[in-house]
Formats: C-alpha cells, sequence, structure tokens
C-alpha cells in the first residue's frame, strides 16, 4: 500500500458517527415526528387504583365528543378475541382490563380522536365505576396463605406465586457452609427503578385497507420478534405486517416489550381504516411499562479463615408486577442470575428465586440489566465488601485472593457457565494505581481521625452477554441467533442489514467497521440498515448487549462469505489460482507479486461484469449466527466519596473505571457507552427508586418522583482498558453496552459503606440517599 | 387565536387554540420535528428552544406567548447549509448517542456561549443542568461544547484536529 | 397530558389587567414566567377560565435602588436576580438563592413575584423575603396596599392576596453590613427543597444588630423562626450563638416525612443549615468592612 492511501479504518478506529449527521440538524425519525395523511390520535385511560373490579363503564359522552372518532374498551377488543394477550414470559396481560384492574395505571380504554388534545379532553368524558379490592404490595405478604388472589382470569392459579426457580448444587453448597471457618451475610432489597429512555413509547399503526398490510412504525428494539408476536396474537397474516422500527430515542430494555397500546392501535387502525398514532406521555411510561429489578435479595457467603470463598448460596423474591411480562430467555425465569459468582473461584454454590405477582406494573427485566446480570453483581460485590470488613481484609486483597486465574480459562463454574476468557486481576491492579489506592487508604485513616468520613468502594464484576446458542437461549420459542445481509454494489460500496436495532450505540458506524475490516470497503461506503422487517434478516434485536457478540458475529462471517467469492473473482481477474491469492486490507494479490493486485473494488464491478464461467453474478450473502457460548465482559470500578455528616449527602471525589470487553471496535464509542452506563449506575444508587404506598399508588410516576441526575449531580468518570479477546467470537469482541450499569452501583454503595464500616454500620439499601446516610449515622450515636 | 412567529427567521401566521404549547406548534404544524417532547412535569428539557435567544422549555410556554417574537430550533442552526462549529464539535467528541437529547444540547449550548466564551468543565455542567441525557452520563457534551468554544474564540485555539481518539489500553 | 382549553388575553396596560382581575376574580388566573402555571394546566390540576398574560406591561421589570430599598418588579426573572451585580453586592441573600432556583432553563422564564404569589411551601424565594424581611405590593382597582412578608403566607398555595390583586412588586430594605446565605439540600438540580434556609445577618458594632432567618420546605408555607432571630438580637456573634439559633430554628420547622427524608433528618438539615448560614453571613458582614 502506498503511503498517499489512507488505512482502512477497520477494529480499533475511533471513526466518528455516521448518524450524527441527521440528529445534529434535528432530522432524526422518531416515531412521534411522523405524520401520515388522515392520521388519528389515540389515548389511553388508565386505572386510577391498583385492585379493583371495573362494574360499569359508560363511554357515550366521549364518543359524542366534537373530534372523537371511536372509543374502545376491552368488552370491544374482547368481541375480537383480542382482550388478553400473551406476555414475553409464557403469561397473559389483560390489552384492555375487562372485569377487573390489577395495577395503577393499567389500561382501560382507548379514545381515538383527530387531534391529540381533543382525546385528552374525551378521557375525562369516560366514566368507570370501581369497586375497590385491597391491594396486594409487599410480595412477602402477597405469599401469605390469605393474600387477596390477583390474577383471577388465571385457570389453576390459587396464589399470588409465579414460579420457582433454582440453580446449582443444594446438597454441597450446605455442605461447603457446615465447613466454613466464617459466614457472611447480606440481605438487601434491589428497589425497582425504570429505564426511563427520553423518548416515550409509541407507535403509528398503519393498516391499509385496501390491501391488508398492516406497517406499524413502532418504538422497538426487536422489529422481527415483535412482528412475528403481532401475526400470531392479531392473527394478520406475518407476510402482510411490516414493523418499521426507525430512529429511538434511548431503549435501555424498555422498549423489549409488546404494550397494550401497540395493540389497541393497530385494532383501531384495522377497523377505522386510517392511520392511527399512539405515544405515550411520561407518566404512562413510568407507571406501567417494564420497569426494572425489584428484587429481594439474600445472599450468603462462607469462605476459610484466610479469606477463601468455600460457598455461595443466595435467595430471591422477585416481585413481577400483576403480569409475569419479563423479557427473558424462556429456560431462564430468573434471567442469568446464576452469574451470581462472579468474577470468583467459587467452589459451590446454589440460588433459588421465587416470583411473586403483585398489584403493580408489570415487567422486571429493564434497565440495561444483562438479564438480571445487575441483581446478580450486585450482590456479590456486595457479599465481598461485607467480607472483607468482617475479617478485616482489604476489600482489594480479599479480591484477589478469590479471582478466577487467568490460566482456569475457559472457566466452568459450578452452576454451569463457561467464561471465555478474562485478566481480572490485570483490571484491578490498573483501577486501583490510575486511584491512587494506597495514597487514598492513608488519607481515609487520617481523616477518620479528625472525625471525617470518605469511603473507596470497588466493585470487579464479570458480565455474561451474547444471548445466544439456540439450543439455551429462546425468546417465545425464537431461537436467539442472529443476522446479517450484505451487498456489495457494483461500484465497490456496500449495504449491510441486521437483525438487530440500535438505540443510540453507534450501528451504524460500528458494524461498518466490521466490513471494513473483514473486507476492505471503507465505513463510509458502507450503508447500514437496521429495523425495517420488510428488508432485513430475521433477527432477535438489541438488548442485553448481544449485538456485538451476536450480530456482529453475524457480520463478520458473512463478510468473510464474500471475501472467499471475491477471492475467487480475483484469482479470475489476475488468472492465477485461488490458492495464489493473497488478502489483505482489501487487496488480492499474487503471493509473491504483491504488485499484482486486485482492489475489492475491483473486484465488485467485476462480480457484474467479468465473472469466471459458471459463477454466478453479484457480491452478497446471508449469515443467521448461533453463538457456541456467551462473552463475558469485565471489569473493576473504583470510586472515592466523601460524606457530609451534616447532611449525610455524599459526594463522588474521583472515580475509575476499568472495562475489557475484548476487541473494541470503536474505542470511542465504547467509552461513550461506559460513560452512559457510569450515569445510570450512579442514578440508580444515589436517587432512584419506584415505590408504592399501601394502597398500591404509584410514586414515581413523574421525573419529579423518579429522578434523572443532571450534569450537575453526575460525577466525573475516567475510563480506562485492558483488552482480552473473546477466543471463541469471530473478532474476539465481546459486548460493552450494560457493563457499566451491571458493575457499578456496587462500587458507588461500597464506597458509601466503606466510609460508614467504622461506624458498624453494614447495610443502606438502595437509592442511598442522604437522609437514609444520616439516620444510619444518627442511629449509632455518631451525629 | 391569529398570532404571528417568527421561527429560524421566518414569520409564520396561524391560527392556535390559546392552550396550545409552543412545542407542539413547533412540531405538528410548523412540522420542524428536531424540538422534542419528553416529560410532562417540565423536568426534562429536550424540548428547549431558544426564544430571543433565550434557552427556554417550549413545552411549558404557550404558542400565544409567541406571538411577535423570535424562535430559534435546532433547524435554524446550520451556517450556510453546513454545520455550526457547534455542531461540529459534537459529532467529533461523540457528544451524542441517540439524538434525542441533541438538539436541545446544541440550543443551550449556543446560549451559554454567547453569554461565556471560555467556560470551565463546572460552568458547563452548571449551564446545562436544566437538559438531561440518559445515553452519554455527560462526558463527552461537555468535552463538545469546550471544543467548539475553543474553536469559536479563533483558529488559533481551535484544537488539533485529531483522526482517532483511543482510550488508554492495555492489550493482551 | 395537556392542558384543557381556556381564554388568554394579553393586556398592554396594568388597568386593563386590574380590570379583568376584579371581573373575573379566582376563574382567572395571571401568566408572568408560566413555569408553574402551565405545569399545573398540563396535569389539569386546575382549570382557569381565563388566562391573563402581564408580559406585555411596561414598567414591571425593574430590580434596582430606589429611596433606601430595593423594588424588585412583577416581571423581574429568576435570571436577572442571578446576574444581578447589585443583589451581589448589596443584597447576599438574594444573591445567593437566585442560582438555586430550579433549573437554568426555568430561571430565564420563571419570576420571583409569580413564585411568591405561587406560595409553594417548597419554593424558595418566600424563605428568602421572610429572611430580608420584605414587603409585597399588592395593587387592585381600588388602590395598593403592602403586605410584610411574614403576614404574606396563608397556607400551602395560599396568599393574602385577593383574586382581584396582583402582585406588582416586592421591596426590601437596603441594610449596611449585612451578610447573607440560602443553603439548599436538594436531591438534584431542579427538584424542590429536600429543606432549605435563608439567613441574613445585619452587624452593628461588632455584634448582631439583626437576623432574619426563613425556611423552605419544612411547613405548610414558607416560615419565619422567629425565636432564632429574637435569640440572635444583639448578640455576640460566636459558635455557641450560631448553636443555639440553630437549635431554635429546627424546632420552628414543622417537616413531613416523605421521599426525601424523615421530620427528624428535615429538622437536622434545617438545623445544621442555619449554623452553617450564620457563619458565613457573619463573615460576609464583617469582611472588609462589611457591605
Amino acid at each position: 500500500m502506498s503511503e498517499t492511501e489512507t488505512p482502512i479504518r477497520g477494529l480499533g478506529h475511533s471513526v466518528r458517527r455516521k448518524e450524527d449527521d441527521r440528529f445534529l440538524r434535528g432530522r432524526g425519525n422518531y416515531v412521534d415526528d411522523l405524520q401520515l395523511p388522515g392520521m388519528l390520535h389515540m389515548a389511553l385511560l388508565r386505572s386510577p387504583l391498583a385492585h379493583a373490579r371495573i362494574t360499569a363503564i359508560d363511554v357515550e359522552a366521549a364518543k359524542a365528543h366534537p373530534g372523537v372518532v371511536a372509543v374502545v374498551t376491552g368488552r370491544d377488543l374482547d368481541a375480537h378475541g383480542l382482550a388478553w394477550m400473551p406476555t414475553l414470559s409464557g403469561d397473559t396481560q389483560a390489552v384492555l382490563a375487562l372485569d377487573k384492574v390489577v395495577f395503577q395505571g393499567q389500561e382501560v380504554a382507548a379514545v381515538v380522536a383527530e387531534d391529540p388534545y381533543v382525546a385528552s379532553d374525551a378521557l375525562e368524558l369516560i366514566e368507570v365505576d370501581y369497586d375497590p379490592l385491597p391491594p396486594v404490595v409487599d410480595p412477602y405478604k402477597a405469599l401469605e396463605p390469605d393474600a387477596p388472589l390477583i390474577r383471577e382470569d388465571k385457570q389453576g392459579q390459587t396464589s399470588n406465586h409465579i414460579n420457582h426457580w433454582e440453580k446449582g448444587d443444594r446438597g454441597a453448597t450446605e455442605r461447603a457452609f457446615a465447613t466454613a471457618d466464617k459466614v457472611v451475610r447480606v440481605e438487601t432489597f434491589y428497589p425497582r427503578s425504570h429505564p426511563a429512555p427520553l423518548e416515550t413509547c409509541g407507535c403509528v399503526a398503519d393498516v391499509d385497507p385496501a390491501t391488508g398490510k398492516a406497517t406499524i412504525y413502532m418504538t422497538s428494539q426487536a422489529p422481527h420478534a415483535h412482528r412475528t408476536l403481532f401475526a400470531l396474537v392479531a392473527g394478520l397474516p406475518e407476510q402482510n405486517i411490516r414493523i418499521v422500527s426507525p430512529d429511538l430515542g434511548g431503549g435501555f430494555g424498555n422498549k423489549v416489550p409488546i404494550y397494550p397500546g401497540y395493540v389497541v392501535a393497530t385494532v383501531a387502525s384495522l377497523l377505522l381504516g386510517r392511520p392511527v398514532k399512539w405515544v405515550e406521555d411520561r407518566t404512562e411510561n413510568l407507571i406501567s411499562t417494564g420497569f426494572a429489578r425489584d428484587y429481594h435479595m439474600t445472599g450468603e457467603v462462607a469462605l476459610s479463615g484466610d479469606g477463601k470463598i468455600l460457598g455461595l448460596r443466595s435467595k430471591v423474591i422477585a416481585d413481577h408486577g400483576a403480569f409475569n411480562a419479563a423479557a427473558q430467555p424462556t429456560k431462564t425465569p430468573a434471567g442469568l442470575f446464576h452469574i451470581f459468582t462472579g468474577s470468583y473461584d467459587v467452589p459451590a454454590a446454589f440460588c433459588e428465586v421465587d416470583a411473586v405477582y403483585t398489584n403493580k406494573a408489570p415487567g422486571g427485566i429493564a434497565y440495561r440489566c444483562s438479564f438480571r446480570v445487575t441483581e446478580a453483581s450486585f450482590l456479590i460485590e456486595r457479599l465481598m465488601q461485607k467480607a472483607a470488613t468482617e475479617l478485616d481484609v482489604d476489600p482489594a486483597e480479599l479480591r484477589r485472593r478469590n479471582f478466577i486465574r487467568p490460566e482456569q480459562f475457559p472457566y466452568h463454574s459450578v452452576v454451569g457457565w463457561v467464561y471465555d476468557s478474562g485478566e481480572y486481576q490485570r483490571a484491578l491492579d490498573l483501577a486501583l494505581e490510575q486511584l491512587g489506592y494506597e495514597e487514598l487508604r492513608r488519607e481515609q485513616r487520617e481523616r477518620f481521625a479528625r472525625g471525617e468520613l470518605m469511603g473507596i468502594g470497588i466493585a470487579s464484576f464479570t458480565e455474561v452477554v451474547g444471548a445466544g446458542h439456540g439450543a439455551d437461549y429462546d425468546i417465545a420459542g425464537l431461537r436467539m441467533f442472529d443476522s446479517a445481509e450484505l451487498r456489495v454494489h457494483p461500484t465497490g460500496k456496500a449495504i449491510l442489514k441486521l437483525g438487530v436495532k440500535a438505540q443510540g450505540q453507534g450501528h451504524e458506524t460500528t458494524f461498518a467497521q466490521i466490513v471494513a475490516a473483514e473486507l476492505g470497503i471503507q465505513p463510509e461506503d458502507v450503508a447500514v440498515m437496521e429495523g425495517d422487517t420488510d428488508n432485513t434478516p430475521y433477527g432477535l434485536g438489541t438488548y442485553a448487549s448481544r449485538s456485538t457478540p451476536v450480530g456482529g458475529a453475524a457480520t463478520a462471517m458473512v463478510a468473510r462469505k464474500l471475501r472467499e467469492k471475491a477471492t475467487r473473482i480475483a484469482a479470475h481477474l489476475l488468472e492465477v489460482a485461488e490458492e495464489d491469492i493473497e488478502y489483505a486490507e482489501g487487496r488480492f494479490a499474487v503471493r509473491g507479486a504483491p504488485d499484482r493486485a486486485k482492489t475489492i473494488q475491483d473486484v465488485a464491478f467485476a462480480a457484474y461484469t467479468n465473472l469466471p464461467e459458471g459463477m454466478e453474478a453479484g457480491l452478497e450473502g446471508v449469515t443467521y449466527y448461533d453463538p457456541p457460548n456467551m462473552t463475558f465482559p469485565f471489569g473493576t470500578y473504583c470510586v472515592v466519596v466523601d460524606i457530609d455528616k451534616g447532611t449525610g449527602v455524599w459526594k463522588v471525589r474521583k472515580m475509575v473505571a476499568v472495562d475489557d470487553c475484548g476487541v473494541r471496535i470503536n474505542p470511542m464509542i465504547v467509552e461513550g457507552q461506559i460513560h452512559g452506563g457510569l450515569a445510570e449506575g450512579f442514578a440508580i444508587a444515589a436517587m432512584q427508586q419506584i415505590s408504592f404506598d399501601e394502597d398500591g399508588n404509584c410514586i414515581g410516576q413523574n421525573f419529579t418522583d423518579y429522578l434523572l441526575p443532571t450534569s450537575w449531580e453526575t460525577p466525573k468518570f475516567e475510563t480506562h482498558a485492558t483488552v482480552t479477546p473473546s477466543p471463541h467470537h469471530p473478532i474476539g469482541a465481546k459486548g460493552v453496552g450494560e457493563s457499566a450499569t451491571v458493575g457499578s452501583p456496587a462500587a458507588y454503595v461500597n464506597a458509601v459503606l466503606d466510609a460508614l464500616a467504622p461506624l458498624g454500620i453494614t447495610n443502606i439499601d438502595m437509592p442511598v440517599t442522604s437522609d437514609k446516610v444520616w439516620t444510619a449515622m444518627h442511629e449509632k450515636g455518631f451525629v | 387565536m391569529e398570532i404571528t412567529v417568527t421561527v429560524n427567521g421566518t414569520a409564520h401566521r396561524v391560527d392556535v387554540e390559546p392552550r396550545l404549547l409552543l412545542v407542539h406548534l413547533l412540531r405538528e404544524r410548523l412540522r420542524l420535528t428536531g424540538t422534542h417532547v419528553g416529560c410532562d412535569t417540565t423536568s426534562c428539557g429536550v424540548c428547549t428552544v431558544l426564544l430571543d435567544g433565550v434557552p427556554i422549555k417550549s413545552c411549558t410556554f404557550l404558542a400565544v406567548q409567541a406571538d411577535g417574537r423570535d424562535v430559534q430550533t435546532v433547524e435554524g442552526l446550520l451556517e450556510g447549509g453546513q454545520p455550526s462549529p457547534i455542531q461540529a464539535a459534537f459529532k467529533q467528541e461523540h457528544g451524542l448517542q441517540c439524538g434525542f437529547c441533541t438538539p436541545a444540547m446544541l440550543l443551550a449550548t449556543k446560549a451559554l456561549l454567547a453569554d461565556n466564551p471560555d467556560p470551565t468543565e463546572d460552568e458547563v455542567r452548571w449551564a446545562l443542568s436544566g437538559n438531561l441525557c440518559r445515553c452519554t452520563g455527560y462526558v463527552n457534551i461537555v468535552r463538545a461544547v469546550r471544543a467548539a468554544a475553543a474553536t469559536m474564540r479563533g483558529p488559533e485555539e481551535a484544537p488539533a484536529p485529531e483522526p482517532d481518539r483511543q482510550g488508554q489500553e492495555v492489550s493482551a | 397530558m395537556l392542558p384543557p382549553p381556556f381564554d388568554y388575553v394579553a393586556p398592554r396596560s396594568l388597568d386593563e389587567v386590574l380590570d379583568l382581575l376584579a371581573e373575573h376574580g379566582d376563574e382567572a388566573k395571571v401568566l408572568a414566567g408560566g413555569q408553574s402555571l402551565i405545569p399545573v394546566l398540563k396535569l389539569r390540576l386546575g382549570e382557569p377560565a381565563l388566562l391573563v398574560d402581564i408580559n406585555r406591561l411596561d414598567g414591571l421589570g425593574d430590580l434596582a435602588e430606589d429611596g433606601g430599598q430595593l423594588r424588585v418588579g412583577a416581571l423581574v426573572r429568576h435570571r436577572d436576580a442571578e446576574r444581578s451585580t447589585l443583589l451581589r453586592e448589596r443584597y447576599p441573600t438574594m444573591a445567593a438563592a437566585a442560582p438555586q432556583v430550579s433549573d437554568p432553563l426555568v430561571r430565564n422564564l420563571g419570576t420571583v413575584c409569580g413564585s411568591l404569589a405561587h406560595a409553594d411551601p417548597a419554593g424558595d424565594w418566600g424563605a428568602v423575603m421572610l429572611a430580608v424581611g420584605a414587603e409585597l405590593i399588592a395593587r387592585s382597582r381600588g388602590g395598593s396596599r403592602a403586605i410584610a412578608a411574614r403576614d404574606f403566607f396563608d397556607g400551602p398555595f395560599t396568599t393574602v392576596l385577593r383574586p382581584d390583586e396582583l402582585l406588582v412588586e416586592v421591596r426590601v430594605p437596603a441594610r449596611p453590613r449585612t451578610g447573607g446565605a440560602y443553603l439548599k439540600l436538594e436531591r438534584k438540580v431542579g427538584d424542590f427543597a429536600t429543606a432549605a434556609v435563608a439567613v441574613r445577618v445585619t452587624m452593628t458594632d461588632g455584634r448582631i444588630g439583626d437576623a432574619g432567618i426563613g425556611l423552605t420546605a419544612v411547613g405548610p408555607s414558607n416560615l419565619e423562626a422567629t425565636r432564632a432571630e429574637a435569640a440572635l438580637a444583639g448578640a455576640e456573634p460566636s459558635d455557641e450563638a450560631f448553636r443555639e439559633a440553630a437549635e431554635l430554628a429546627a424546632e420552628a420547622a414543622s417537616p413531613s416525612a416523605d421521599t426525601r427524608g424523615s421530620a427528624e433528618y428535615k429538622r437536622n438539615v434545617i438545623r445544621v443549615f442555619t449554623e452553617r448560614g450564620l457563619h458565613q453571613s457573619v463573615a460576609m458582614a464583617t469582611a472588609a468592612g462589611g457591605v
């Protein structure tokens, strides 16, 4: 390659994003930006009560209101068999309530009008008579024998218990605990929170009366799966359904479930013969769409006298709300919680999770959780912190003693994972070095002697992402492969079509970089298309950090398929045998005669103009990739906090994040994902909770109660990286979108508790608000 | 009511209900969809526009209040059809991910830099504390604002163009 | 949610505004900044028939000293107060509070007088006006009256203003050798205060001449800590005096428990902030010959 040629900007380049241009000009295409001719606006009426029978609904005044085209109730849907729909967890969920409501905010009726202001007015004219029932808000009380039955609609459901799941060897674990020198216990509640992307959920449903084709523009992180589910639920033929997921203003798992609003809007469009737009407002988003976490966890770790882990066990009560609509693979009803052994070599482990119905919104799997890895990671890192305090061992040292060692990889955990690769010690060492750990511990001791409180928190997390191998991972039966279709045009440009769907992660740039790395076409010459089910290959979408591990692998593999054909075409052009062609950086050269070469652009043109005899024209292919295993990104986060004794307010003085997601396609974008996750982790640790009063009223249904931190509160982050490639991934990459929300909450909480440990304070549940900190100190007589 | 609102330099004469929010005038009537709606309690700031140069939340302002006044939205930021230094800096510094808060951030930045051409990091964070972002954790937004400020102060202060920016890395 | 229908008028004269308020009474609401009113309309927590927009009136935007007092007109925005050199130099409690009101965007539109008339018990300006001993000027068709800040608030979102009255101005006495502070605990920018304290201290001959202490978010309205003020009048500016006053201020508070904390916690914040505020205010008042 001559010096005047630009290097191919493949893996490792911080290519500036192609998608930015439209966003910066205010030309993004979000669902609410869409206006179609004749479009109507739908608004949903929601229950003010958490648990009640509906005795009457009167919609006549609403129907008569000028500008209202239709009012839809559960009865109307029931006539078409659509009052109930299946959930992603094999349960059913009411689309519009029939006989009872089971959570505050549940969908009860819909108004379709010419104008959203009119729709809002008409909602107030609908009269619903409710007969209140005692609400079930506490999941432990929900399991008591005399608790009111929430799911009277479910045949055979006689209690509020949903399912029991367990993993590991209970007997071996109990024996390990019996022989332990030390048992450390943590009881902690991971509170209900909400992903709250800045764009709420919504759709424009456009069923064409002339053709029967249903085009649904929808905030969807999984458009193909949604299309299939729509076909099954609504009975529309699947070839006549097109889901278009356009630009999404954030997802974070909020846009994975199918919400009643989508179904009602589609039915309304079908019946009215006009497009119907439904976009929820923020209150609706927070009160009814897929929440996250709500795990009541007990964890115990058994240790030897010298701090080696002998066993780990956990019991969880999982509050799923009124319908089991958590979005996780079918075979793992508690998601990937059994990663709870974390970065440590644990010889015996057992966990059990009981899921419970309560009178709250449905959900559970969301907010960058990697299918419950957030919960598992928080638990083990809190246990390690507490164990270090109780054993009087430095928390970094305790981790070192127990890390899985590099030579143990691929590591078979006792609950069945095969960790692909990891260098936990190296990440921890780098983090501590960047932090100035020893110096900070000295400062901490000096300050405490003066009555000042500062803390250092560590979390050395291991993630598990990239769902996943089809035999083990499916959602509603759909195996979790993913796909890539690549076509190179005669002028050497290409189009890549994917089964995943970005909500800000930069796929239009990063996936183009994968093609660049494999085929030598520059990223700006590769158009990337996602989200339109008529024009992309079948995939399971983007959540749980699976795009790079699965979709990225598919992209690399399909590019390699094309490279094979390109090699044969190049050989034809150069009149040599295929084995004599060497490929590098977009050039196909004759071995031993490097000046005799053809570029990928030459080959692309030839694919349409000058082919070997008998070869099909074109240069394209599609790959459906079934990953052999998950990938295991990891890292260490360290946080330094100072606590104001007068108010209990804690501030992050410094935060160092070391992440290892294997090979980094675009370091700039990786870093951006980490920043975002660290900020969300901070929000979760410091200020976010959706709670309920004893009547089941939701506290946290708008941004004045459910808090998102601003640029002022959000700490400043220092990021670093190590690179330990995944041995089984075609480009060695692992996925990174959720690492920081998985790993960082424990780092923040551990920092605050590290500061408070000398006072004998051992736990504060999240959100660790200033009043909780002060009250804990006050109860110990420190303030 | 008939009102005349100048948006991005063009006067629009429209007939509106008093209750129509300015953000809906812009999005629905004028089809300028770059200004977004993100909440219902005046908490998120994604609806930010410049009113006579001052950033306000257009979801908490009536269209009728804008009668006779000047509004600038993100669509009005291009300079001669080209991205402004602020827009260019946000791209260069990866100051956006999903793009939903971006128009608001750009306009709030424009107002900040008109007021304070050389803000410190803390001054930037303070000035943008009415604008929420979920994706970026604000780090790169702050970098973008300060890079734009440097560029706008003059070519001698513009940061050297860096084709790639790599984090510190320890390879296997 | 979207606002319900209402009528709207934007008069150009104060007389016209006062006529409308006299005619429509509590069916009309005054629109100044709208940063409290419009959110209420969007949530349909209130449904006035008529909005009277006062933004076109002349002469209500003054933020200036006049004959020994500061005049804050009805159209003075929080932003104006935040940027005012006059406030920074001579009205330090106000200068300290202004940047902490809500968030920067809301401050660009919201008004000081509007905030006072809205009378949210978690509002910042009410505490400040109590601490600085302000007078609020209400105009109606019938004339004008001056209401002392401590007589102005009458419960949550309730003032002694009649439906036909417009709050046109707030007046604050100019005082030499005065320091001030506004300490506010909020969970994030833009959240209402968990608890906040406005402090003003005026020194006389090296002792505290008199002090003003106003409290935010710890009662049915902004409260004045009168017993704490009384204890400080004429006192030596000692740590002991500050501590005692802080205890009295905490006792004056009657906070409710909520997601921001227990009543005991909020009372403690009042105590801690009062003490800190007094230290800061005295230091400011005595620095370089005082303000």
